[in-house]
């Protein structure tokens, strides 16, 4: 029983800067500006790779590639910044959990920052060699293969944070990423997350090149804006499909401990938004050229309904779950901060802890400034860090000035000692008096 | 000690900080927040030089570009990420202090949010548009407008963490009222925007020059137009270098001076603290040289030479950077959370009942012969290891070593009689926070450490075990209210004595 008990940390004793509901919702809602933009460059570079591989046969396709990396690197741009308020909330909100989760899978999680970048420097690299590597294209396409390898990783190493965060009774069992890594729910949950990239980038292409102002027939030989649409809602179908797959995956090993009505009921008429969209995605691929665009504005809506049911029913689940152990946390952050206070009003109410031994006589307060600021380095008989008392009082005997000016501010004498630090903190009663005690232990 | 402790014993915690934040401040200031008002700058002066029928001089205006091109490539890579890579690395090593910081200062951050969605945005459109911009006048001239909105900005993403950062060095009143307009108008604010942002352009004029060298090796006439504005930015921003570099200097709280004096006399901040007082004179001769030589003969100008004071500037913000963080100590957050993340307010507390009571992953809680050495290296990992290495950089055991000479056996009851009394002498350290028990364990476990020079995993490695007391369990409810109540009847029996 004990070994199965949860623990149960404290609280950082501060206020939340605002109620936790607001915050909630702004980690919510800023989270979800933050996770379409890294969408839309984890599906484009996914996208771009298909389409560049492609392109090898067909040149149309590599155009369509370069067409994607640009959006890339933008998007990418906007994904970090917009990630800095979630980030932000997510701190102030679960701070203990999400900090406890970073420190557990820490190797992971600082591993981010280089790998992120190296994958950014990579799309750069990529999208300006287009010409110059145009003769090697293999070679050229594999930069971006491994971009897109690097960004295939780091949603794994989020998703098992923001999983391990949500239950402390599983801190105990987790040795490093590996092993959190295998807690239920973050695999369907990350092949979920991909197909979602895949949706919302299908439905950004097919915005993309049906602006009236996009030049189609400049850029492509062969690929008409109806082939480009199709592709993108080929993304879609694909994205949804793969969503809706493994979102019943997420919800059957959902762990049961937050789950209510409500929260099933939210991830299901997310899962209906998500069936509506694959449903007229589908009927646009398969009807009739000239109708590519009707079904728009509602495979849009369905999707931005969606994401924000989804997202909402993330942010119950983790209230849920986390709920009671907030409550018992924060009776713990209560209890230790009464405990702390009464430790500092008795050790107030006492004087300090000098020990001063009488029987030294006229010595013992000296002796007491010596013990409390000297003790650590000096000794009475021997060498320790410094010389030892007796040595003093064969240099100063008789030069009291000069040994109190020593204290205060010393030189540096020895090659076989650190120099000594000042102690101008001493007030001119304590150095008299420490002086005095010095200089009567001669040794006998 | 509410959190598990992440580790890295061959690097330094503080190093893995470092290293990523020195990074960033390079390019934040080189690259962006001097940067960007150069090259606008820059880009304005093109106009003057086009000829007729043209909106800005070509060449120029090519060259100018690929200099924005640089810094739009570094910073939305390195600079984007290292700026995240603060954030992760202080949550990993110093979870306390930054989850301190976030709650006071939630707003400040969210606003700074917002000002970085506009810079990006306004970084974008600088850089995106700049080809398209040169069709004609009014859309170069727009663009331009640009360039100094983007200025604008990037310089006020630096207002706004220079508050912060002054902050964690001088809380001013923040001790007592605990509100954010209180941290924000610490002392130490003004003065340190007002060196840092000369210093931005001083540095991003040396590195504009370097940049203008190396790009334009085989364009002779441009180049020595260029690199003549190159040393006329320098100089024009030297004199507000040197003002607020004195100015900086003479706000320094008087306690951090004298922590600062006591320092200088001992130990090895007495070198940073040197290298410091070089590099500012270094770097500031060493601009002023390369500036005047490059009015005075531009076309001598090599970018092999620019290297050098460019190289001096960065090492100058490096060791600016590391004597601030030097100077805060024993404080992370000013007089109110020491470097180990413990609350001085929880002091009594702590060396009543022993740390490791209070650790939620600690697993001992009663120290005996036969756990000591497990103890003490528990007690190292919450009271010393985030500055300390057990065998890496700033290991126990070479402080130990360097104190009592390197080449005897390290003495236990020595260690044990000077840990109580360490930030007396040594007034960047924190006290010790635990109690006789913990400082013997301690001990004896840094003895241990010499003798077998072995490391210590963080948990990021080992995981962690709760501790038996901070479990949902009634038992060890009762057991901590019991340890928590006992000291106090007990003392007060005494003073009655």
């Amino acid at each position: 029983m004990f070994f199965l008990a949860t623990p149960i940390p404290r609280d950082i004793p501060l206020p939340l800067p605002l109620p936790e509901w607001l915050l909630a919702v702004i980690l919510v809602l800023s989270f979800l500006l933050h996770i379409i933009f890294i969408n839309l460059m984890i599906g484009g570079s996914l996208l771009a790779f298909w389409a560049q591989r492609r392109g090898l046969k067909n040149q149309d396709y590599d155009r369509f590639a370069l067409e994607l990396a640009k959006t890339i690197t933008v998007n990418k741009s906007l994904a970090v910044v917009m990630g800095v308020a979630p980030l932000l909330s997510i701190n102030t909100l679960y701070t203990v959990y999400f900090y406890t989760a970073n420190a557990l899978t820490g190797f992971a999680w600082i591993m981010i920052i280089p790998l992120v970048t190296i994958a950014f420097l990579l799309t750069y690299l990529h999208k300006y060699s287009w010409e110059r590597m145009a003769a090697h294209k293999k070679m050229h396409i594999s930069i971006l293969g491994i971009s897109v390898g690097i960004f295939l990783i780091i949603p794994l190493i989020f998703l098992t944070n923001v999983n391990l965060m949500m239950f402390p009774e599983k801190w105990e069992g987790v040795k490093g990423f590996m092993s959190a890594l295998w807690l239920p729910n973050v695999w369907p949950r990350y092949f979920e997350f991909i197909g979602n990239c895949l949706t919302i980038t299908g439905l950004f292409v097919v915005w993309y090149v049906s602006r009236a102002n996009y030049p189609v027939e400049e850029i492509f030989k062969s690929l008409t804006r109806y082939d480009l649409k199709k592709i993108g809602y080929t993304t879609m179908v694909v994205g949804f499909s793969i969503q809706i797959l493994f979102g019943l995956v997420v919800i059957f090993t959902l762990p049961a401990k937050g789950i209510t009505a409500l929260l099933l009921g939210l991830m299901f008429t997310a899962g209906l938004c998500l069936a509506v969209g694959l449903w007229l995605s589908y009927q646009r691929l398969i009807g009739p050229a000239a109708l590519i665009d009707k079904h728009f504005r509602p495979i849009f809506l369905a999707v931005l309904a969606f994401v924000l049911i989804y997202g909402g029913s993330r942010q119950l689940y983790r209230h849920q779950a986390l709920n009671k152990h907030q409550q018992l946390m924060a009776e713990k952050t209560e209890a230790f901060l009464l405990a702390s206070k009464a430790a500092r009003e008795t050790a107030e109410s006492q004087p300090a802890r000098a020990a001063v031994d009488t029987s030294l006589g006229e010595f013992a307060a000296g002796a007491a400034v010596f013990q409390a600021n000297c003790a650590a380095c000096h000794q009475i008989d021997k060498k320790l860090v410094g010389p030892s008392v007796h040595e003093m009082v064969s240099i100063y005997e008789g030069k009291v000035p000069q040994l109190k000016a020593w204290i205060t501010k010393p030189g540096k004498k020895r090659a076989d000692a650190p120099q000594m630090p000042g102690f101008p903190n001493l007030s001119p009663a304590e150095l008299d008096e420490l002086s005095k005690y010095i200089l009567s232990q001669k040794p006998s | 000690m509410e959190f598990p402790m992440f580790h890295l014993d061959w690097l330094n915690d503080r190093f893995l900080i470092a290293v990523i934040a020195i990074l960033h401040v390079f390019i934040n200031h080189g690259l962006a927040v001097g940067f960007i008002p150069y090259i606008t700058w820059l880009e304005q002066k093109g106009l003057a030089k086009a000829g007729p029928n043209e909106v800005t001089h070509k060449g120029w205006d090519e060259l100018v570009y690929q200099k924005m091109k640089v810094a739009f490539i570094i910073t939305t890579t390195v600079g984007a990420m290292t700026g995240v890579g603060i954030w992760f690395s202080v949550a990993l090593v110093s979870p306390n202090s930054i989850g301190s910081l976030i709650r006071v200062f939630y707003w400040a951050w969210f606003i700074e949010w917002l000002v970085f969605v506009t810079e990006v945005v306004l970084i974008l459109i600088y850089y995106l548009s700049w080809k398209r911009s040169n069709a004609n006048i009014q859309s170069k001239v727009r663009h331009i407008r640009f360039g100094w909105f983007l200025s604008i900005f990037s310089w006020i993403t630096m207002a706004i963490i220079v508050a912060i950062l002054g902050f964690m060095m001088d809380p001013g009143n923040w001790n007592n009222d605990k509100t954010l307009w209180s941290g924000f108008t610490n002392p130490i604010y003004l003065p340190q925007l007002a060196f840092r942002t000369p210093a931005a352009m001083l540095i991003a004029g040396t590195l504009g020059m370097l940049l203008t060298a190396f790009f334009a090796r085989r364009k002779a006439g441009l180049r020595t137009a260029m690199v003549r504005d190159a040393g006329k930015w320098i100089l024009g921003w030297m004199p507000a270098v040197l003002l607020g570099a004195v100015w900086y200097w003479q706000v320094m709280p008087s306690a951090m001076k004298a922590n600062m004096s006591t320092a200088v006399g001992t130990m090895e901040f007495e070198s940073y603290y040197n290298l410091l007082k070089y590099f500012i004179l270094g770097t500031a001769s060493l601009a002023v040289i390369i500036a005047v030589w490059a009015l005075w003969r531009p076309q001598k100008i090599k970018w092999a030479y620019v290297i050098v004071p460019c190289l001096f500037a960065f090492g100058f913000l490096g060791i600016f950077e590391r004597v601030r963080e030097f100077v805060r100590k024993p404080y992370i957050i000013g007089g109110y959370m020491y470097s180990n993340l413990l609350r001085e307010e929880d002091y009594p507390l702590y060396q009543r009942d022993g740390i490791l009571k209070h650790a939620t992953y600690s697993k001992i809680t009663e120290i005996t012969e036969s756990n000591k050495l497990e103890a003490g290296k528990e007690v190292f990992l919450y009271a010393c290891s985030r500055c300390h290495t057990a065998s890496g950089i700033n290991s126990i055991t070479s402080v130990f070593e360097r104190m009592y000479a390197s080449t005897k056996p390290l003495d236990e009851a020595a260690m044990a009689a000077y840990i109580p009394g360490m930030h007396k002498a040594r007034t960047y350290m924190p006290p010790f926070p635990g109690n006789k028990q913990e400082i013997d364990a301690l001990a004896a476990y840094i003895k241990y450490l010499q003798l077998s020079g072995e490391s210590l995993e963080g948990a990021q490695r080992t995981g962690v075990v709760a501790n038996p007391l901070h479990r949902i369990n009634e038992q060890a409810d009762e057991q901590l209210s019991t340890i928590e109540n006992q000291g106090e009847p007990k003392s007060l029996v005494k003073i009655e004595d």
